[in-house]
Order: structure tokens, then C-alpha cells, then sequence
């Protein structure tokens, strides 16, 4: 593809580019500073993830998936234990559950926070960055001291949580809940009255009703749109069934809704976590899982901070998995980005992919090859494939059962 | 929005944070100690285990060996780099044989020293180096 | 002879704005940590920086016209530097002074933008070229109400050259205070001149890498970084010297520290604007410097006039 094609000049912003946390390739065509048009190729990120949960057994699977993505490392485990759990027809003590509700919401809080800041670097404001990304480190070592580890947490177990909350960690819990519901309210504050910012917010990344609904947008992308879906309100799951919040909504269509959207759920993220301190019942924190979860399918969804999550888990009777699959909610955003970047200039491009929340990590489970020379996209089938990574694994000294 | 827009709203938040301490821990100056239930390394206590070999079938990255050296008597050798911290061998221990200790700095720029192996026997259950 | 060269090349002229400037550097780069509530640089980053720099290979992209692209960073050091020579610092002359040469040292100022619009353009690089334009088009926003801030106490002085300002001021003292629109509509000018936030479009890191100087290493990345920290102290001081023209009277070594005083006042005021404003795209800058900045500046010219024709002599 050449650089000129008429008066269009082509400029590559990624894989590598500073405004991209993670690779991926927008091929952007430039008539000065307005955007023609736009190629987004995702697939960088792709670790064969899916295909590695069949390898192992259920138990494992479950630190694997936790490590699809840093920032939804909670959502992803949840999901696909909810789904093993349904399978296997066990039925969780509440007390687990409204653990996991808890340490769901405090990576909401974190990953919101992060967002806040990322945003704030895209358009060149670095003192929002360096002070949600200060705020966040409070979130952070309180789930270092509630679950072992700032990221990744481990919570999860087939049949229920790991550990136990102390109500020495819940008095913390609580004031740190208070420490950062004051610096929310200021932040608020901010995004509302801040001149620069909100110039370049509003007017920036529309999405209509109607073309959030036709390409799929989820999450607070969709939300600040009109569309008031949230997985947590629609399909309860965990603790929420039995908690009062609202769902956040917006109708300004842009990316300055998508940011008073995500504000609004981290006030509501507040509440819910004192409901849940406040309401935590007694008993056993996990259930006896057995090793080899009976034959059966199941779908679970789960309100990721960036959407909706989905996890389609597929079991034989054995103790690995049949089939592991991973929808993540930058999957259904994507599609959105070419739309929400019709005619705008080049300096709303980071801003834009910043605010579907991206993270390509998540998103990245197939990539199409095309042979160049044969036009092709075949070029090992599935059994060559196989056989091939089998033996790779082989001569370096890796058996697979 | 009934507040009035304008430019410049974080002044005042900024003049201020003038006269604090800055946020920063000056590492590795300044040392932060983790919390006590922070997944660190693991330690093994040989006089515990029976062999049974669960921690070894449910690593999640294959990162630890339990060989037989006497009667009765389990070394467990743990490949500090495949490790993930996760914690799970110590939670499927029958026998509570492995402890998780909040020790992370174990960064190191030789490589000989990132496979331990847990002595079995002896007056300490010490780590020693495997080449 | 011998004093000519000192002067120009020591003190106050080459090695003293290079020592200062990297102090000023420095300075910035602490206070904007501070305010972010971070730790900041040691005193010693810029010269570590400058060094390093030095010591590194410098990559030539295949492409790129090799005269221009080693040339342009070295008439920006050059053009701000001269720029220097002219500006009263802490006397009310200036080391050389001559009917005119307020029109010389603007000029002088505009080079180093020229320079990253030509050094830009022939990297014969997609992101360098973007830089370029957005730089020549910022140039157009803001060097009117520049001008036109510093035509306004000129007019007022009766004269062409900023030593003969400076003079006047100095001899009427408090007259300065008229003028005190044009400062701020100067400050504004100048954080679009040295491309800071928030008019830093023309090198936006997270759109188009770093605009102008992309495709610039080793020594030449030196020379331009130089020339932009050396242009932040010619403009405060030039600044300081038409809008602050006070405490010229005293012995040489209190004015040299009143001098020091005004333009890191000057450069704090920067600092703390980088800190609080977000980046304006580059058609909201045009807009908002033609709106609202622009007409100040008239307004102020204006009044200027109008006293000058009535009320003052």
C-alpha cells in the first residue's frame, strides 16, 4: 500500500505508537489533519490462550484465564469459575459470593481510576494521570492485603473464594472507601468545569443510539449512549441480586458522556461496597469441588469495568476442559471505532481508542493469516497443526497427556 | 451543569500538593513492606510431606518437582522463574506442607540461583543452589 | 576585542545562557513534579541529558536531505543565542543596542520555529511532516498577538529599540502597570512559541510521536533541545524586560538577582500553566488565539494610544 494515493497520505499509528497500551495496527488515510478513512487490524495479542485451557485441568485454567488482561484479571476468573460451577451444579455459600462481589468492585474502582488517568494523557493532561494513577495505589495495596497480590488476584476457587475478610480489613476498607469517594467527588468536579478538557471531550467520538445498537457497543461505551444495559441489573449474578444500585447512564453520545458515565459507576461502586461490608453474611467460604466436573455446557456474563464479559465453557467429564471460548467487551467496542472516527481530525485518534477502554490483551484470541505469495489463508490445516506443536513441544522435553 | 466553566479548575489542588511530601517511596532507598498474606516465595517443610505429589499436578505452570531421596523423605525442587506466585500448591497441600512467605525481591541477574531446591533432611529445611 | 569576545561568547552571551537555561530546565521540570505531587529531577538531569545525548549515534534517515536536516538544529541554537545579545538584562542597556532592533530580536524568535518546520519536513517522515505543518500553522496563530503585545509598550516608549523601552520605563516609573494586559496576553504568545502545553500540538507525544523531532538523534536532538530550553529564557527575559522594567537602578550584583528573580517568576507561570490545562487540538488554538487573544492585544494597543495621545508624554 503506498504512502500518497492521491491527495491522501497513509500514516501508520501502531502497532507501535505512543498513544497504543497494546499493538494494533490503524492504518489511518490523512487529507491534512481530517481522517478519510481507517483500517483497524487487531491479532498482536494473540497467546493461543484457548487453545492452552485444554491442556490443563480446570483448577489451573483458572490462574490462566486470570491472566488474559491485568486490569479484568477478576472478571475473566469469576466468569469462567461461574460457569464450571453451574456445570458442575455446585452451589456457592453466599459468604463466597459477596467476596467475590467485593473484590469485583474493587478492581471496578482501580480499573476506572486507570481509564480516568489514561484519558487525561491523551489529551495531554498529565496531572489527571498522575493523580488518579496516586489514588489507584491505595485501591492497589488494599487488595494486596485482602488477597496476596496488587494484580492478579487468585480470589477465586472452583466452589467459592480462597480467603477470608477479617473485620480488621474491613474497617479499612471502609475508610479507604471514604478517602477516595471524596477525591471522586473532586474529580467530578474537574471533568465538569475544566475548560481544555472538556473541549476536547464533547463532540468527539459520537456514537448515535442507533449505531451503538447495530455494531454492539457494550459497557460504558454503550451506556453513555442511551443504551442501558448492564449485566449486573439484567442477568444478577454473585451477590448483585441482593444489592441496591443504580445503573449508570448518559445520553450526550460522546466521549464526555462515556467519562460522566464511568464517574457516575465509580460513586455507585462506593455504595455497593458498603453495602456489602455491612451486609456480609456468615459461614463457610467454599464448597468441596471434585476433580472431574460431569459432562454439560454452560455461558456465563459478567459486568467486566469495560462491558460485558462472556465465557462459553464446554466440559466432557474429564479434568480438562473441552472447550474454553472468551468474548471480552473490547471485542463488540472495536467494531464502533471506525464509526466514531468518520471525519474528525487525526488529534481526536488516541483520544477515541482511549475511551472504548481498550484492552487488546483481552480481545486478541484469533488471527487470520494470509500467504501473500499464494493468496491463501491456508496454510496448516488443524491435525498438521497439532501434530506440529505436539512435536515442538517434544523435543523440548514437554510431554502432553 | 450549573457550575461555571473555566479554565484552569485544578489550580488550587495543585498549589497545594506544593507543600505536601511527595507521593513517591524512594525504592530502593526506601524499603515497603508488603502485607503479611502477600503471595510471595514458598517454603517447604520436608518433615511434613508424604509425597503425595498434588502440588506438583496442580501448579499451574509446572514449576515444582518433589523427588523421592530416602524413605519417607521429599526434596522439592521449585523453579523460581515458572513460578506465578499463585499460591495454589500451598492451599492443595494435605499436610499444610508449604508455607507462602511475603518475600518478592528475588530478582537476580544469575541464573543458576533461580532453581531452588528444599533440602530434605538435615538440621535446616534451607534452600541450596542447583546448577 | 577581547571583551566583545568574552561577552558574547562567556558572559552574558553563549556559556552563561547555556548555564542558565539548563537551570531553568531544571527548574520547570521540579516545580511541574511537585505539583503533580512527584519527586522531580536532580539538578544535574538537563546537563546528564545533554550529555548523553552527545555521546549517542546519530541516525540519518536514508531519505532525508542530509543539509537541511544537520543544519536546522544548529541556526536554531545560533538564532536564539543572538537573540540574547540584544535583550537588556539587568541594565538598561543590552550589550548591543541600535534603533530597530525590537524588530531584529522578533525576527530572531521566529527562526527556531522555521527551523523545526524545515528540520521536520525534509526527515521526509510521515509524523515529522504532520509536526512540521501543525508548527507552521501554529506560527500563524500566535505571533500576531505577539507582536502586537510587544508594539504596545514600544508605543508608548516612543521607540524601536527595547533598550530605549527599557530606558523610558525607567525613567517613568509605574508606567509599566499599563501595560499589564499585554503581559498576559505576552505569556499566552509565549507558551505557543515554545509549543507547551497547552499548545503543544506541533509535538504531541500520543498522536504523532514527536512531530518535528521524530526522526533527530544524538547530537542534533542535542542541539534542538538546547535551543528550546535557551528559547524559554530568551523569552522570559525578553518578557521581563519590556513588562517588568524595574530595580535597574541598584548595584550591579542586586539587579543581576532581581533579574534571576523575574524570569523564573516567569518561568514558573509556565510551569504552572502546563501543569493545570489539557492540550488543544490544533484548530481549537487557531480559534481561540484569533477570538479571544488577538483582539486583547488591539484593545491594549488601544488604550496605549490613547493615553499616549492625551494624557502622558
Amino acid at each position: 500500500m503506498s504512502i500518497i494515493d492521491d491527495e491522501n497520505v497513509r500514516i501508520p499509528i501502531g502497532p507501535q505508537h505512543p498513544a497504543l497500551k497494546e499493538p494494533t495496527s490503524f492504518s489511518v488515510a490523512l487529507r491534512g489533519e481530517k481522517i478519510e478513512s481507517i483500517q483497524v487490524k487487531i491479532g498482536y495479542n494473540h497467546r493461543g490462550i484457548e487453545k492452552g485451557c485444554e491442556q490443563r485441568t480446570y483448577i489451573q485454567d483458572m490462574y490462566l484465564l486470570e491472566r488474559i488482561c491485568g486490569i479484568c484479571s477478576h472478571a475473566h476468573s469469576t466468569c469462567f469459575i461461574q460457569a464450571v460451577e453451574e456445570i458442575a451444579g455446585l452451589v456457592v455459600p453466599r459468604r463466597a459470593l459477596y467476596i467475590r462481589t467485593l473484590v469485583g468492585e474493587l478492581e471496578r474502582i482501580h480499573s476506572h481510576l486507570l481509564w480516568l488517568g489514561v484519558a487525561g494523557h491523551e489529551v495531554g493532561f498529565d496531572t489527571l494521570l498522575m493523580y488518579t494513577w496516586r489514588d489507584r495505589e491505595i485501591v492497589m495495596d488494599l487488595l494486596a492485603e485482602l488477597t496476596g497480590n496488587r494484580v492478579n488476584y487468585g480470589i477465586n476457587t472452583i466452589g467459592g473464594v480462597r480467603r477470608d475478610i477479617t473485620t480488621d480489613q474491613s474497617q479499612r476498607i471502609l475508610k479507604a472507601v471514604d478517602v477516595l469517594e471524596e477525591q471522586t467527588k473532586y474529580y467530578i468536579q474537574v471533568a465538569f468545569e475544566e475548560t481544555t478538557l472538556i473541549q476536547r471531550l464533547s463532540g468527539v467520538g459520537t456514537l448515535s443510539r442507533d449505531d451503538a445498537m447495530r455494531l454492539g457497543a457494550v459497557g460504558p461505551t454503550a451506556r453513555a449512549s442511551g443504551i442501558n444495559f448492564d449485566v449486573r441489573k439484567d442477568d444478577p449474578y454473585a451477590a448483585y441480586g441482593e444489592l441496591d444500585f443504580k445503573a449508570v447512564s448518559d445520553d450526550h453520545n460522546d466521549i464526555y458522556g462515556r467519562t460522566i458515565v464511568r464517574l457516575g459507576e465509580l460513586m455507585e461502586t462506593y455504595s455497593i461496597i458498603r453495602q456489602v461490608l455491612k451486609n456480609l453474611p456468615d459461614g463457610p467460604i467454599a464448597v468441596r469441588a471434585p476433580r472431574r466436573i460431569p459432562a454439560g455446557e454452560a455461558v456465563s456474563r459478567y459486568e467486566a469495568p469495560r462491558g460485558e464479559d462472556l465465557h462459553y465453557v464446554k466440559s466432557n467429564g474429564t479434568e480438562n476442559p473441552e472447550r474454553v471460548k472468551v468474548r471480552a467487551p473490547t471485542l463488540a467496542n472495536t467494531q464502533a471505532i471506525s464509526k466514531m472516527l468518520e471525519d474528525r481530525y487525526l488529534a481526536d485518534l488516541p483520544i477515541v481508542v482511549a475511551a472504548i477502554d481498550p484492552c487488546f490483551s483481552c480481545t486478541d484470541r484469533a488471527a487470520e493469516i494470509i500467504n501473500l505469495d499464494s493468496g491463501k489463508n491456508n496454510i496448516m490445516n488443524w491435525d498438521q497443526l497439532r501434530t506440529y506443536s505436539i512435536d515442538w513441544y517434544k523435543n523440548r522435553g514437554i510431554a502432553f497427556k | 451543569m450549573a457550575k461555571p466553566i473555566r479554565p484552569g479548575k485544578m489550580i488550587e489542588f495543585v498549589l497545594r500538593s506544593l507543600f505536601k511530601k511527595p507521593a513517591t517511596i524512594k525504592y530502593p532507598f526506601e524499603k515497603i513492606k508488603m502485607p503479611a498474606n502477600f503471595r510471595g516465595k514458598i517454603k517447604f517443610i520436608p518433615e511434613k510431606c508424604i509425597g503425595c505429589s498434588i502440588c506438583v499436578k496442580d501448579c499451574p505452570s509446572n514449576a515444582i518437582k518433589i523427588n523421592k531421596i530416602g524413605d519417607k523423605k521429599f526434596e522439592m525442587e521449585i523453579d523460581l522463574g515458572k513460578c506465578i506466585y499463585c499460591g495454589q500448591c500451598a492451599d492443595s497441600c494435605p499436610k499444610k506442607a508449604i508455607d507462602i512467605t511475603p518475600e518478592f525481591e528475588l530478582a537476580t541477574a544469575d541464573k543458576g540461583t533461580i532453581k531452588v531446591i528444599f533440602r530434605a533432611e538435615g538440621p535446616d529445611a534451607g534452600t541450596e543452589k542447583q546448577a | 576585542m577581547i571583551e566583545a569576545l568574552f561577552a558574547i561568547l562567556i558572559f552574558p552571551g553563549f556559556v552563561f545562557l547555556s548555564a542558565i537555561s539548563m537551570f531553568a530546565e531544571y527548574f520547570d521540570r521540579k516545580l511541574y513534579a511537585r505539583l503533580q505531587n512527584r519527586v522531580g529531577p536532580p539538578w544535574y538531569q538537563p546537563l546528564a541529558d545533554f550529555i548523553k545525548l552527545l555521546a549517542k549515534h546519530e541516525v540519518v534517515p536514508e531519505e532525508a536531505d542530509k543539509n537541511m536536516f544537520k543544519m536546522a538544529p544548529i541556526f536554531a541554537l545560533a538564532a536564539t543565542v543572538t537573540a540574547f545579545l540584544y535583550i537588556p538584562l539587568w541594565r538598561t542597556n543590552a550589550l548591543y543596542f541600535f534603533q530597530g532592533d525590537l524588530v531584529v530580536i522578533l525576527y530572531l524568535l521566529t527562526l527556531p520555529t522555521m527551523t523545526f518546520f524545515l528540520g521536520g519536513w525534509y526527515s521526509r517522515s510521515i509524523y515529522a511532516t504532520i509536526g512540521a505543518i501543525r508548527s507552521i500553522t501554529q506560527l500563524f496563530a500566535y505571533e500576531i498577538p505577539l507582536l502586537l503585545a510587544i508594539l504596545a509598550p514600544a508605543l508608548l516608549a516612543n521607540t524601536w529599540s527595547l533598550s530605549g523601552i527599557v530606558a523610558y520605563y525607567n525613567q517613568h516609573p509605574y508606567y509599566w502597570l499599563i501595560n499589564s494586559i499585554a503581559f498576559f496576553v505576552s505569556i499566552i504568545a509565549l507558551m505557543g512559541k515554545l509549543e507547551r502545553v497547552p499548545f503543544d500540538s506541533p509535538e504531541a507525544e500520543t498522536e504523532i510521536v514527536a512531530g518535528s523531532f521524530t526522526e533527530y538523534s544524538g547530537r542534533f536532538l542535542a542541539y534542538f533541545r538546547m535551543a528550546i530550553d535557551c528559547e524559554v529564557v530568551v523569552g522570559a527575559s525578553l518578557i521581563a524586560a519590556i513588562f517588568m522594567p524595574f530595580g535597574f537602578n541598584t548595584l550591579p550584583f542586586i539587579a543581576f538577582i532581581i533579574y534571576l528573580l523575574k524570569i523564573f517568576f516567569i518561568i514558573s507561570l509556565l510551569a504552572l500553566f502546563r501543569t493545570v490545562f489539557a492540550r488543544l487540538r490544533i484548530d481549537q488554538m487557531i480559534i481561540f488565539c484569533w477570538r479571544w487573544v488577538a483582539p486583547v492585544a488591539f484593545a491594549q494597543i488601544l488604550i496605549n494610544l490613547i493615553l499616549k495621545g492625551t494624557v502622558l508624554h
